[in-house]
């Protein structure tokens, strides 16, 4: 294995557990620290941060083809449909 | 770079790359609106009946989800090396890595399973036992068994999946690249969803 390949089959992908551990300490840092405000969408912000680490460089959608990314944003965007219609109504009764 | 092992229809690597890594992705897409549709249960419920939502929250065990996400995020990470180390031809670090995503998620399953003797045990399964009188605390109850189940099966089809690519004879696994993209898409959305999990799961209410 060559210094390169060893860059991208290791070194970039424990970088990016790394990132992934520091943000989990983060999340149970901000939930379990009494009185800070706004621990849901605190919570749901680093999830999002994950997921994002783990969708773009993990799965690789950073380097992906236009109509790979334009299928993997597809369930995202039918459920949210599935979400603004919900809410449309529940949180104008 | 390795020789690729072309299936038909496809006239090239790069085509066969593509379409596996788009009909993956169709497929996920259908996953983001299943999961998607839970989600929605749980946040309509939690919007409707915050107070006993939370107080049944406040159950779980934050030990065994916490525990949990560190060993699928390392899964996560066991994978993309195995798919990388197939792409250049390191076949001995490919196979050692898909033992080790195999050998986490069995242990996720474990961990899941002790965690849910414990559930069981404290009577947090919606019925007559329900030990949480607030309304609300059994739609969480519900939602935990349902979700959690439901991400069990997709962790233990991975398995399966992860599996396949050890029975691949050795000289052949560099030429299946393809495969093992696909096989990684499909672990790492396992672990996705595990990621919005846990803080609905094991921190609300803290």
């Amino acid at each position: 294995m060559t210094r390169e390949e060893r860059h991208h089959v290791l070194v970039k992908p424990l970088r990016i557990f790394a990132a992934l551990m520091a943000l989990l300490t983060l999340t149970i840092l901000y939930a379990f620290v009494p009185g800070l405000p706004f621990k849901t969408e605190a919570g749901l912000g680093i999830a999002l941060a994950k997921a994002l680490l783990i969708a773009l460089l993990f799965m690789q959608l950073k380097g992906a083809s236009g109509i790979v990314r334009i299928a993997a944003v597809a369930g995202l965007v039918w459920a949210g449909f599935l979400y603004v219609l919900t809410f449309a109504d529940l949180l104008t009764r | 770079m390795t020789d690729t092992a072309l299936q038909k229809p496809w006239a090239d690597a790069e085509r066969q790359r593509v379409a596996t890594q788009f009909g993956v992705w169709m497929f996920l897409a259908t996953e983001t609106l299943f999961f998607g549709g839970i989600f929605l249960f749980y946040t309509v419920s939690r919007i409707e009946n915050s107070a006993g939502f939370m107080a049944g929250a406040r159950h779980t065990d934050v030990w065994f989800g916490s525990i949990n996400t560190v060993v699928l995020l390392t899964s996560s990470l066991t994978m993309a090396i195995a798919e990388r180390a197939v792409r250049i031809g390191a076949v001995p670090l490919a196979r050692a890595m898909y033992f080790a995503t195999i050998a986490l998620g069995l242990c996720f399953v474990t961990v899941k399973g002790f965690e849910y003797w414990k559930d069981v045990s404290e009577h947090l399964l919606p019925g007559r036992d329900f030990p949480i009188a607030q309304t609300g605390a059994s739609e969480f109850w519900a939602f935990y068994w349902t979700v959690t189940v439901v991400h069990a099966i997709h962790l233990t089809i991975g398995l399966g999946i992860v599996a396949r690519m050890l029975l691949i004879p050795r000289d052949q696994l560099a030429a299946r690249w393809t495969t093992a993209e696909g096989t990684a898409l499909y672990w790492h959305l396992v672990d996705v969803v595990w990621v919005f999990l846990y803080p609905l799961l094991y921190l609300a209410g803290r």
